[in-house]
Protein backbone atom coordinates (compact mmCIF):
# COMPACT_ATOMS: atom_id res chain seq x y z
CA UNK A 1 0.00 0.00 0.00
CA UNK A 2 2.82 2.37 1.11
CA UNK A 3 5.38 1.62 -1.85
CA UNK A 4 1.95 2.10 -4.26
CA UNK A 5 0.91 5.63 -2.16
CA UNK A 6 4.74 6.65 -3.02
CA UNK A 7 4.44 5.90 -6.73
CA UNK A 8 1.68 7.96 -6.69
CA UNK A 9 2.83 10.89 -4.92
CA UNK A 10 6.06 10.63 -7.05
CA UNK A 11 4.29 11.26 -10.36
CA UNK A 12 2.03 13.82 -9.11
CA UNK A 13 5.21 15.12 -8.02
CA UNK A 14 6.98 15.02 -11.38
CA UNK A 15 4.13 16.12 -12.84
CA UNK A 16 3.59 19.13 -10.77
CA UNK A 17 7.40 20.03 -11.12
CA UNK A 18 6.90 20.08 -15.18
CA UNK A 19 4.33 21.82 -15.66
CA UNK A 20 5.77 24.73 -13.35
CA UNK A 21 9.71 24.60 -15.21
CA UNK A 22 7.48 24.56 -18.52
CA UNK A 23 4.92 27.24 -17.85
CA UNK A 24 2.47 25.20 -18.97
CA UNK A 25 -1.37 26.00 -17.98
CA UNK A 26 -2.12 22.48 -16.98
CA UNK A 27 -2.79 21.40 -13.54
CA UNK A 28 0.19 18.94 -12.06
CA UNK A 29 -1.80 15.71 -11.21
CA UNK A 30 -3.05 15.87 -15.16
CA UNK A 31 0.40 15.64 -16.11
CA UNK A 32 1.22 13.36 -13.59
CA UNK A 33 -1.68 10.83 -15.14
CA UNK A 34 -0.16 10.85 -18.26
CA UNK A 35 3.39 9.70 -16.86
CA UNK A 36 2.01 7.70 -14.43
CA UNK A 37 -0.16 5.86 -17.89
CA UNK A 38 3.40 5.90 -19.76
CA UNK A 39 5.07 4.08 -16.82
CA UNK A 40 2.62 1.51 -16.35
CA UNK A 41 2.43 0.88 -20.14
CA UNK A 42 6.51 0.52 -20.35
CA UNK A 43 6.29 -2.00 -17.20
CA UNK A 44 2.99 -3.68 -18.71
CA UNK A 45 1.65 -3.58 -15.03
CA UNK A 46 -0.54 -6.37 -13.93
CA UNK A 47 -3.49 -5.62 -11.28
CA UNK A 48 -1.51 -7.40 -8.58
CA UNK A 49 1.31 -4.10 -8.61
CA UNK A 50 1.26 -2.40 -5.79
CA UNK A 51 0.39 1.07 -7.49
CA UNK A 52 -2.13 -0.02 -8.93
CA UNK A 53 -4.06 -1.92 -6.34
CA UNK A 54 -2.98 1.40 -4.35
CA UNK A 55 -4.60 3.65 -6.88
CA UNK A 56 -7.63 1.47 -6.88
CA UNK A 57 -8.17 1.72 -3.66
CA UNK A 58 -8.15 5.98 -3.98
CA UNK A 59 -10.36 5.73 -7.05
CA UNK A 60 -13.24 3.59 -5.09
CA UNK A 61 -13.47 6.55 -2.91
CA UNK A 62 -12.62 9.16 -5.09
CA UNK A 63 -15.89 11.19 -4.20
CA UNK A 64 -14.88 11.43 -0.89
CA UNK A 65 -12.08 13.88 -1.79
CA UNK A 66 -14.77 16.23 -3.04
CA UNK A 67 -16.80 16.79 -0.35
CA UNK A 68 -14.90 19.81 1.62
CA UNK A 69 -14.99 21.74 -1.70
CA UNK A 70 -18.41 20.92 -1.82
CA UNK A 71 -19.43 21.75 1.37
CA UNK A 72 -18.18 25.25 0.38
CA UNK A 73 -21.71 25.91 -1.24
CA UNK A 74 -23.13 26.50 2.12
CA UNK A 75 -21.22 30.19 1.95
CA UNK A 76 -22.30 31.04 -1.73
CA UNK A 77 -26.38 29.91 -0.52
CA UNK A 78 -27.11 33.74 -0.98
CA UNK A 79 -25.09 34.11 -4.29
CA UNK A 80 -26.95 31.65 -5.66
CA UNK A 81 -30.59 32.29 -4.49
CA UNK A 82 -29.62 35.62 -6.51
CA UNK A 83 -29.06 34.41 -9.76
CA UNK A 84 -30.32 31.17 -9.81
CA UNK A 85 -31.58 31.65 -12.46
CA UNK A 86 -28.88 32.26 -14.68
CA UNK A 87 -26.66 29.47 -12.88
CA UNK A 88 -29.78 26.70 -13.27
CA UNK A 89 -29.76 27.36 -16.52
CA UNK A 90 -26.18 27.56 -17.72
CA UNK A 91 -25.00 24.70 -15.20
CA UNK A 92 -28.03 22.59 -17.01
CA UNK A 93 -28.08 24.10 -20.58
CA UNK A 94 -24.24 23.85 -20.56
CA UNK A 95 -23.79 20.59 -19.56
CA UNK A 96 -26.46 19.45 -21.77
CA UNK A 97 -24.72 20.35 -25.15
CA UNK A 98 -21.45 19.61 -24.01
CA UNK A 99 -22.63 16.12 -23.07
CA UNK A 100 -24.09 16.27 -26.70
CA UNK A 101 -21.33 17.49 -28.39
CA UNK A 102 -18.70 15.07 -27.65
CA UNK A 103 -21.03 12.24 -27.16
CA UNK A 104 -22.15 12.57 -30.90
CA UNK A 105 -19.16 13.92 -32.51
CA UNK A 106 -16.99 10.52 -30.82
CA UNK A 107 -19.94 8.66 -32.36
CA UNK A 108 -19.63 9.93 -35.71
CA UNK A 109 -16.43 10.28 -36.29
CA UNK A 110 -16.00 6.81 -35.19
CA UNK A 111 -18.58 5.71 -37.79
CA UNK A 112 -17.09 8.02 -40.60
CA UNK A 113 -13.07 7.59 -40.11
CA UNK A 114 -11.88 4.58 -42.41
CA UNK A 115 -8.87 3.37 -40.20
CA UNK A 116 -12.35 2.12 -38.14
CA UNK A 117 -11.85 -1.43 -36.75
CA UNK A 118 -14.70 -3.95 -36.62
CA UNK A 119 -13.23 -5.94 -33.80
CA UNK B 1 -17.73 22.69 29.05
CA UNK B 2 -17.33 25.67 26.46
CA UNK B 3 -14.10 25.47 26.01
CA UNK B 4 -13.66 21.87 25.04
CA UNK B 5 -16.48 22.71 22.99
CA UNK B 6 -14.86 25.32 21.19
CA UNK B 7 -11.83 23.34 21.30
CA UNK B 8 -13.66 19.73 19.71
CA UNK B 9 -15.68 22.04 16.81
CA UNK B 10 -12.41 23.79 15.97
CA UNK B 11 -10.47 20.27 16.14
CA UNK B 12 -9.47 18.49 12.60
CA UNK B 13 -10.58 15.29 14.34
CA UNK B 14 -14.08 16.81 14.48
CA UNK B 15 -14.39 18.09 10.61
CA UNK B 16 -12.56 14.87 9.79
CA UNK B 17 -14.91 12.48 11.31
CA UNK B 18 -18.11 14.07 10.57
CA UNK B 19 -16.72 14.02 6.82
CA UNK B 20 -15.95 10.43 6.94
CA UNK B 21 -19.09 9.64 8.58
CA UNK B 22 -21.16 11.66 6.46
CA UNK B 23 -19.73 10.15 3.48
CA UNK B 24 -19.68 6.47 4.80
CA UNK B 25 -23.73 7.40 5.67
CA UNK B 26 -23.64 8.00 1.67
CA UNK B 27 -22.71 4.67 0.39
CA UNK B 28 -25.08 3.08 3.39
CA UNK B 29 -27.90 4.61 1.42
CA UNK B 30 -26.74 4.23 -2.15
CA UNK B 31 -26.26 0.53 -0.93
CA UNK B 32 -29.89 1.45 0.89
CA UNK B 33 -31.86 2.61 -2.02
CA UNK B 34 -29.89 -0.44 -4.73
CA UNK B 35 -27.79 2.24 -6.23
CA UNK B 36 -30.30 4.89 -7.02
CA UNK B 37 -28.66 7.72 -9.00
CA UNK B 38 -29.63 10.74 -6.48
CA UNK B 39 -27.76 8.69 -4.31
CA UNK B 40 -24.62 9.82 -4.72
CA UNK B 41 -22.75 9.81 -1.84
CA UNK B 42 -20.36 13.17 -2.45
CA UNK B 43 -24.50 14.72 -2.40
CA UNK B 44 -25.30 13.12 0.24
CA UNK B 45 -22.34 13.75 2.55
CA UNK B 46 -22.44 17.67 1.58
CA UNK B 47 -26.21 18.11 2.74
CA UNK B 48 -25.32 16.59 5.80
CA UNK B 49 -22.32 18.13 6.40
CA UNK B 50 -23.26 21.82 5.09
CA UNK B 51 -26.23 20.87 7.87
CA UNK B 52 -24.10 19.78 10.81
CA UNK B 53 -21.92 22.51 10.35
CA UNK B 54 -24.68 25.47 9.71
CA UNK B 55 -26.48 24.42 12.88
CA UNK B 56 -23.52 24.32 15.50
CA UNK B 57 -22.04 27.86 13.64
CA UNK B 58 -18.65 26.80 12.31
CA UNK B 59 -17.22 28.95 9.97
CA UNK B 60 -16.58 26.69 6.23
CA UNK B 61 -13.02 28.26 6.98
CA UNK B 62 -12.50 26.33 9.96
CA UNK B 63 -14.01 23.69 8.30
CA UNK B 64 -11.91 23.70 5.23
CA UNK B 65 -8.55 24.09 7.25
CA UNK B 66 -9.60 20.99 8.92
CA UNK B 67 -9.99 18.74 6.17
CA UNK B 68 -7.15 19.95 4.24
CA UNK B 69 -5.93 16.16 4.37
CA UNK B 70 -8.29 15.03 2.76
CA UNK B 71 -8.16 17.82 -0.20
CA UNK B 72 -4.65 16.81 -0.06
CA UNK B 73 -5.77 13.24 -1.59
CA UNK B 74 -7.31 14.47 -4.96
CA UNK B 75 -3.47 14.83 -6.36
CA UNK B 76 -2.83 11.61 -5.86
CA UNK B 77 -6.02 10.22 -6.54
CA UNK B 78 -6.50 12.49 -10.25
CA UNK B 79 -3.17 10.60 -11.20
CA UNK B 80 -4.52 7.20 -9.98
CA UNK B 81 -6.98 7.39 -12.80
CA UNK B 82 -4.09 6.58 -14.86
CA UNK B 83 -4.80 2.74 -14.49
CA UNK B 84 -8.44 1.87 -15.63
CA UNK B 85 -6.81 4.11 -18.82
CA UNK B 86 -3.40 1.59 -19.07
CA UNK B 87 -6.06 -1.50 -18.19
CA UNK B 88 -8.36 -0.51 -20.95
CA UNK B 89 -5.40 0.83 -22.99
CA UNK B 90 -6.87 -1.88 -25.75
CA UNK B 91 -9.76 0.25 -26.73
CA UNK B 92 -7.59 3.46 -27.43
CA UNK B 93 -7.20 1.47 -30.95
CA UNK B 94 -8.82 3.97 -33.79
CA UNK B 95 -10.38 6.18 -31.44
CA UNK B 96 -7.21 8.60 -31.04
CA UNK B 97 -8.81 11.04 -33.94
CA UNK B 98 -12.52 11.12 -32.78
CA UNK B 99 -11.30 12.04 -29.37
CA UNK B 100 -8.73 14.97 -30.43
CA UNK B 101 -11.32 16.43 -32.01
CA UNK B 102 -14.34 15.75 -29.45
CA UNK B 103 -12.86 16.91 -26.46
CA UNK B 104 -11.61 20.27 -27.95
CA UNK B 105 -15.02 20.77 -29.40
CA UNK B 106 -16.58 20.18 -26.39
CA UNK B 107 -14.55 22.30 -24.35
CA UNK B 108 -14.91 25.19 -26.58
CA UNK B 109 -19.08 24.65 -26.36
CA UNK B 110 -19.39 24.12 -22.94
CA UNK B 111 -17.43 27.42 -22.26
CA UNK B 112 -18.90 29.44 -24.69
CA UNK B 113 -22.71 27.95 -23.76
CA UNK B 114 -22.24 28.89 -19.89
CA UNK B 115 -21.11 32.42 -20.64
CA UNK B 116 -23.57 33.48 -23.26
CA UNK B 117 -26.49 31.56 -21.17
CA UNK B 118 -25.70 33.38 -17.56
CA UNK B 119 -25.43 37.02 -19.96
CA UNK B 120 -28.57 36.08 -21.54
CA UNK B 121 -30.68 35.03 -18.26
CA UNK B 122 -29.08 38.51 -16.33
CA UNK B 123 -26.17 36.92 -14.72
CA UNK B 124 -23.95 39.81 -14.98
CA UNK B 125 -19.92 39.47 -15.82
CA UNK B 126 -18.00 37.96 -12.54
CA UNK B 127 -20.72 35.47 -12.99
CA UNK B 128 -20.13 34.52 -16.34
CA UNK B 129 -16.27 34.38 -15.50
CA UNK B 130 -17.07 32.09 -12.84
CA UNK B 131 -19.28 29.83 -14.57
CA UNK B 132 -17.04 29.51 -17.49
CA UNK B 133 -14.73 26.76 -16.84
CA UNK B 134 -17.24 24.45 -14.69
CA UNK B 135 -16.78 21.61 -17.01
CA UNK B 136 -13.13 21.09 -15.77
CA UNK B 137 -12.17 19.32 -12.72
CA UNK B 138 -12.24 21.43 -9.69
CA UNK B 139 -8.61 22.40 -9.05
CA UNK B 140 -8.18 23.53 -12.57
CA UNK B 141 -12.10 25.06 -12.42
CA UNK B 142 -10.62 27.39 -9.60
CA UNK B 143 -7.10 28.22 -11.33
CA UNK B 144 -8.98 29.44 -14.70
CA UNK B 145 -11.76 31.30 -12.94
CA UNK B 146 -8.75 33.10 -10.30
CA UNK B 147 -6.91 33.61 -13.50
CA UNK B 148 -10.07 34.76 -15.79
CA UNK B 149 -11.20 37.64 -13.39
CA UNK B 150 -14.06 35.03 -11.77
CA UNK B 151 -14.53 33.81 -7.90
CA UNK B 152 -12.50 30.96 -7.10
CA UNK B 153 -14.48 29.15 -4.12
CA UNK B 154 -17.35 29.69 -6.02
CA UNK B 155 -16.01 28.33 -9.46
CA UNK B 156 -15.07 25.24 -7.24
CA UNK B 157 -18.96 24.92 -5.93
CA UNK B 158 -20.07 24.81 -9.35
CA UNK B 159 -18.28 22.67 -10.77
CA UNK B 160 -19.08 20.13 -8.13
CA UNK B 161 -22.80 20.97 -8.64
CA UNK B 162 -22.02 20.07 -12.24
CA UNK B 163 -19.79 16.70 -11.80
CA UNK B 164 -22.54 15.62 -9.44
CA UNK B 165 -25.60 16.53 -12.30
CA UNK B 166 -23.16 14.05 -14.09
CA UNK B 167 -22.93 11.51 -11.87
CA UNK B 168 -26.92 11.42 -11.20
CA UNK B 169 -27.92 12.20 -14.63
CA UNK B 170 -25.37 11.66 -16.94
CA UNK B 171 -25.82 8.10 -17.86
CA UNK B 172 -29.76 8.51 -18.60
CA UNK B 173 -29.23 11.28 -20.42
CA UNK B 174 -26.75 9.50 -22.84
CA UNK B 175 -28.90 6.77 -23.11
CA UNK B 176 -31.63 9.33 -24.54
CA UNK B 177 -29.22 10.95 -26.68
CA UNK B 178 -28.29 7.20 -27.73
CA UNK B 179 -25.20 7.08 -27.63
CA UNK B 180 -24.50 3.54 -26.65
CA UNK B 181 -20.78 2.87 -27.34
CA UNK B 182 -19.01 2.44 -24.18
CA UNK B 183 -15.78 4.74 -24.92
CA UNK B 184 -17.95 7.51 -26.26
CA UNK B 185 -20.60 7.62 -23.55
CA UNK B 186 -17.00 7.97 -21.21
CA UNK B 187 -15.61 10.54 -23.31
CA UNK B 188 -18.71 12.62 -23.18
CA UNK B 189 -19.57 12.52 -19.51
CA UNK B 190 -15.41 12.89 -17.91
CA UNK B 191 -15.84 16.14 -20.89
CA UNK B 192 -18.69 17.97 -18.68
CA UNK B 193 -18.50 16.38 -15.49
CA UNK B 194 -14.72 15.47 -14.83
CA UNK B 195 -13.98 13.24 -11.93
CA UNK B 196 -17.37 13.00 -10.07
CA UNK B 197 -18.99 11.78 -13.15
CA UNK B 198 -15.76 9.68 -13.83
CA UNK B 199 -16.21 8.01 -10.38
CA UNK B 200 -20.05 7.04 -11.52
CA UNK B 201 -18.83 5.60 -14.91
CA UNK B 202 -16.43 3.69 -13.00
CA UNK B 203 -18.70 2.26 -10.61
CA UNK B 204 -20.63 0.89 -13.77
CA UNK B 205 -18.99 -0.01 -16.40
CA UNK B 206 -14.53 -0.03 -16.48
CA UNK B 207 -14.47 1.47 -19.88
CA UNK B 208 -16.50 4.30 -19.89
CA UNK B 209 -14.91 4.75 -15.95
CA UNK B 210 -11.35 4.59 -18.09
CA UNK B 211 -12.39 7.09 -20.81
CA UNK B 212 -14.22 9.83 -18.64
CA UNK B 213 -10.85 9.85 -16.34
CA UNK B 214 -8.46 10.29 -19.82
CA UNK B 215 -11.54 13.06 -20.78
CA UNK B 216 -11.12 14.64 -18.01
CA UNK B 217 -7.28 15.03 -18.03
CA UNK B 218 -7.76 16.19 -21.70
CA UNK B 219 -10.72 18.60 -20.73
CA UNK B 220 -8.68 20.49 -18.59
CA UNK B 221 -5.82 20.70 -20.84
CA UNK B 222 -8.20 22.05 -23.59
CA UNK B 223 -10.34 24.08 -21.43
CA UNK B 224 -6.84 26.14 -19.49
CA UNK B 225 -6.05 26.47 -23.25
CA UNK B 226 -8.93 27.69 -24.94
CA UNK B 227 -10.85 30.01 -22.09
CA UNK B 228 -8.99 33.06 -21.78
CA UNK B 229 -9.32 33.55 -25.79
CA UNK B 230 -13.38 33.02 -25.28
CA UNK B 231 -13.65 35.17 -22.39
CA UNK B 232 -12.38 37.73 -24.06
CA UNK B 233 -13.81 37.08 -27.41
CA UNK B 234 -17.12 36.97 -25.20
CA UNK B 235 -17.54 38.85 -22.48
Amino acid sequence: MITGLTWLLACQLAGEVLVRLLDVPVPGPVVGMLILFVLLRLRDAGDDATVVRAGQGLLRHLQLFFIPAGVGVVTYLATIRDNVLPIAVALVGSWLIGLAVVGWTTVLLERWLPERRTT
Amino acid sequence: MSETWEWLVHSPLFVLLLTLAAYRLGREVRDLTGGHALAQPVLVAIVVVGGVITAIDLDYADYRDGTEILVFWLGPATVALAIPLHRQAHRLRGFVVPMLVAIPLGAAVSIASAILLVRVLGGDDLLARTTAPKAATTPVAIALAESNGGIAALAAVLAILVGILGAVAGPAVLNLLRVKDHRARGLAQGAVSHGIGASRMLADDETEGAFAGLSMGLTALAMSLLLPALVALLL
